[in-house]
C-alpha cells in the first residue's frame, strides 16, 4: 500500500477522534438549544468550571483561599487530603447541579417569554461571571487532571496496524476513551429523551411553552433538569479535555470550536452534534494533510469556520438540522 | 368543604345526568393595570355538563377561561373547585389537579408525532421513577402499557388513527384541534377547557367538532366549559351558557332562557356577527 494513502488513513483516523472531542461540547449546547432555544455561550466556560471543581475537590483545595487570605491574612491553601476520583465527579455533579439551580433562579426565571437575543446576551454574561467565578473559587493556574484515564499512544493499535500494513498507527488512548464515552453519554442522552417522562415533558417544553404548562409540565423544573445535564455534559467535556491539554482557562474557547461543529450538524441535533464533529475533526486532518505542502501549515485554525461559512451559504439548517421554512 | 350548592343535580331532557355544583366562580374581577377585563362575575360549572360561555369580541370569555385554567390571577373573588377555595396557583399545578384545555391558536408540540402528543398528556399519570423509565423496568412497563392503551382508546374514539405516527407539522388545520382535544382528553380531566374549539373551521369540520363535543361527553361524562362565537353551535351544544358582555355577565342560563333574555338580544343575538 502506498504511504501517502497509509498517511492518510492514520490521519483519518485521528481526525474521527479528534472530532470526538469536539462533539463533545457541541453535545452541550445541542442540549439546552433544544430545551429552551437559548445559545448558550456559556457552554465552554461551563465546562471548563466543572474541570476547574473537580480538580480541585480532587487535590483539597479550599475554595475561595486567595479572597480569604487576602481579607484575614491567613495563609489557607489546602485541606491537606486527596479526594479519590470516585467522590470527586459525584461532588462535581452536586456542584453543577446546584450551579443549573441558581442560574434558573436567578436569570431564566426572570427572563420568561423575552427574545432568544436576550438570553443569549445573558448566557454571555453569564460566561464571564462563571470564568471570574472559577478564578476566584480555585485560582488561576494552570492544573493537571487526572482522573485514571489511560494516555499515549495505544499500542494495540499500533500492533495492528503494523501486523497489517507494515505501518503502526498512532492514536491517543486518551481520545479512544473519549469515544467510548461519547457513546455512552449519546446512548443514555438519547434513552432519557425518548424513554422517560422527564425526557417527554424536555422535548414538549422546547416544543412549545403554552402547550407544556396545559399538560401539567413545570417550566422551572425542566429548566433546571436541562441545565443540569448540560453542566454534566460539560463536566465530561471537561474531564475528556482538563486530561489532555491541562485544565487552564483557555479551554473556555473549545467552545468557538464548537461553533462550526453545530452549524454543519444543526443546532437541534445531538446525532448532528456527533456527525459535525467528526466531519470537522476529519476535514481538518485530511486538509492539513493535503494542503500543507502546498499553503503551508496552521491550518488547523481556520479549516473548520470555513466549512462553516460554505455550510451557511448553502444548506444553513445544517446537516440534521429542522428545516427553515417561512410561512407567509 | 364550602357550603355550595348541595343539590344532586338534574337529569337532561335527553336523559343524561348532570351531577352537583364542579366549580364555582365567585365574584370573580380581573384587571389589567386600568382596563378591567372580568367584572364582579360568578356563575357555576356542574358535572357532567356543557357549559358554554358567550359573548362578543372582547367581552372577557378568554380571560374567563384562563382564570379557570390558572393563566390569569384575578384581583378579587374566589375559584371554588371541587368545593375547596382554590389558592393561588400556576398554570401547570392547575393541570395536574385535572383541569385540561386547548388553546384558540393550537398550542402543540408540532415537532413530535401525533402519538407523541397525545402521550404527554398522560405525563402526570406516570410514577416510575427515571431508572426504571429508563430500564422499561417495574413499575415503569406495567404504566406504560395502561397509558397507551388509554391514549388508543382516545385516538380510536376521535378517529385519527389515520395519522398517530404523523407529525402534527404536516397535519391540516382541522385535525391539529382534533389532535389539541385528545391530548387534553388524555389526562382524563375532570373538567375540559375548550377555547373556540370550532374557529376557523368549515361546516363540515365544525359538525365533526360538534359530535365529537358531544360524543366525549356522553362517553367519559367529561365536564365541558367551551367558548364559542357560532351562536348555532354553542344553542346546540350546551346545558348551560353563561353570555358576556365588556367584562360583565349580562345572561346566564339554558340556551333557550338566554336566546330570549332582552339584554342579551341587545348586545350579542341583536348585532349582525360573522
Amino acid at each position: 500500500m502506498p504511504d501517502t494513502l497509509l498517511f492518510a488513513m492514520e490521519a483519518t483516523l485521528n481526525g474521527l477522534t479528534a472530532g470526538v472531542m469536539y462533539a463533545l461540547v457541541a453535545l452541550g449546547f445541542v442540549l439546552i438549544f433544544k430545551a429552551s432555544g437559548i445559545f448558550n455561550f456559556a457552554q465552554g466556560v461551563l465546562a471548563l468550571f466543572a474541570a476547574l471543581t473537580l480538580v480541585g475537590f480532587q487535590s483539597g483545595q479550599i475554595p475561595f483561599s486567595h479572597l480569604i487570605n487576602a481579607i484575614f491574612g491567613t495563609r489557607l491553601h489546602h485541606f491537606g487530603w486527596n479526594m479519590p476520583t470516585v467522590l470527586a465527579i459525584p461532588a462535581t455533579v452536586l456542584v453543577m447541579i446546584l450551579l443549573a439551580i441558581l442560574i434558573e433562579r436567578y436569570i431564566l426565571k426572570h427572563l420568561v417569554n423575552q427574545e432568544p437575543i436576550i438570553l443569549f446576551m445573558a448566557t454571555i454574561g453569564l460566561a464571564y461571571f462563571l470564568e471570574g467565578l472559577g478564578d476566584v473559587m480555585w485560582g488561576a493556574e494552570v492544573k493537571a487532571l487526572d482522573v485514571g484515564l489511560p494516555k499515549g499512544m495505544s499500542s494495540a493499535v499500533d500492533e495492528a496496524t503494523f501486523a497489517w500494513f507494515g505501518y503502526g498507527f498512532y492514536i491517543d488512548r486518551l481520545e479512544l476513551w473519549a469515544a467510548g464515552i461519547a457513546a455512552i453519554l449519546v446512548a443514555s442522552l438519547t434513552i432519557f429523551s425518548q424513554y422517560t417522562k422527564q425526557g417527554r415533558a424536555l422535548r414538549a417544553v422546547a416544543d412549545d411553552h403554552q402547550a407544556a404548562l396545559s399538560v401539567g409540565i413545570s417550566l422551572r423544573f425542566i429548566w433546571v433538569l436541562t441545565w443540569s445535564i448540560a453542566g454534566i455534559v460539560a463536566l465530561v467535556a471537561g474531564i475528556m479535555w482538563g486530561s489532555k491539554s491541562g485544565v487552564q482557562f483557555s479551554l473556555s474557547l473549545i467552545a468557538l470550536k464548537a461553533l462550526p461543529v453545530l452549524i454543519l450538524g444543526g443546532f437541534t441535533s445531538i446525532p448532528g452534534a456527533i456527525v459535525g464533529g467528526l466531519i470537522i475533526g476529519v476535514g481538518e486532518k485530511l486538509f492539513d494533510f493535503f494542503m500543507q505542502p502546498i499553503i503551508g501549515g496552521a491550518t488547523e485554525n481556520w479549516f473548520a469556520y470555513m466549512l462553516a461559512l460554505v455550510f451557511l451559504l448553502f444548506r444553513p439548517q445544517g446537516l440534521f438540522g429542522e428545516r427553515i421554512i417561512e410561512r407567509v | 368543604m364550602l357550603d355550595t350548592q348541595k343539590d344532586e343535580g338534574y337529569t337532561t331532557a335527553d336523559g343524561r345526568k348532570i351531577g352537583g355544583v364542579a366549580m364555582e366562580m365567585r365574584n370573580i374581577t380581573l384587571r389589567f393595570g386600568g382596563v378591567v377585563a372580568i367584572k364582579d362575575i360568578s356563575f357555576d360549572i356542574r358535572w357532567g355538563e356543557i357549559r358554554a360561555i358567550i359573548g362578543p369580541n372582547g367581552a372577557g370569555k378568554s380571560s374567563m377561561l384562563n382564570v379557570i385554567s390558572g393563566s390569569y390571577h384575578p384581583q378579587e373573588g374566589d375559584v371554588i373547585y371541587k368545593g375547596y377555595k382554590r389558592p393561588k396557583m400556576r398554570p401547570y399545578q392547575v393541570a395536574r389537579m385535572g383541569i385540561a384545555r386547548t388553546f384558540q391558536n393550537i398550542a402543540l408540540f408540532e415537532g413530535m408525532s401525533v402519538l407523541d402528543n397525545i402521550m404527554t398528556g398522560r405525563l402526570h399519570h406516570m410514577k416510575a421513577n427515571l431508572f426504571q423509565q429508563a430500564m422499561w423496568w417495574g413499575k415503569a412497563e406495567r404504566e406504560e402499557t395502561e397509558n397507551r392503551a388509554q391514549v388508543e382508546k382516545i385516538i380510536d374514539f376521535l378517529e385519527i388513527q389515520h395519522i398517530r405516527k404523523t407529525p402534527v407539522s404536516r397535519l391540516p388545520y382541522g385535525l391539529k384541534k382534533r389532535v389539541e382535544l385528545a391530548r387534553a382528553l388524555a389526562a382524563e380531566p375532570s373538567i375540559l377547557l375548550l377555547d373556540e374549539p370550532m374557529a376557523g373551521m368549515n361546516v363540515e369540520e365544525k359538525e365533526d367538532m360538534s359530535r365529537f363535543i358531544l360524543d366525549v361527553n356522553d362517553e367519559f361524562g367529561t365536564t365541558t366549559v367551551l367558548i364559542e362565537h357560532d351562536m348555532g353551535v354553542v344553542m346546540d351544544l350546551s346545558d348551560r351558557v353563561v353570555v358576556m358582555d365588556y367584562g360583565k355577565k349580562i345572561g346566564d342560563g339554558t340556551p333557550d332562557e338566554v336566546r330570549n333574555n332582552e339584554e342579551v338580544i341587545k348586545a350579542y343575538l341583536g348585532v349582525a356577527h360573522e
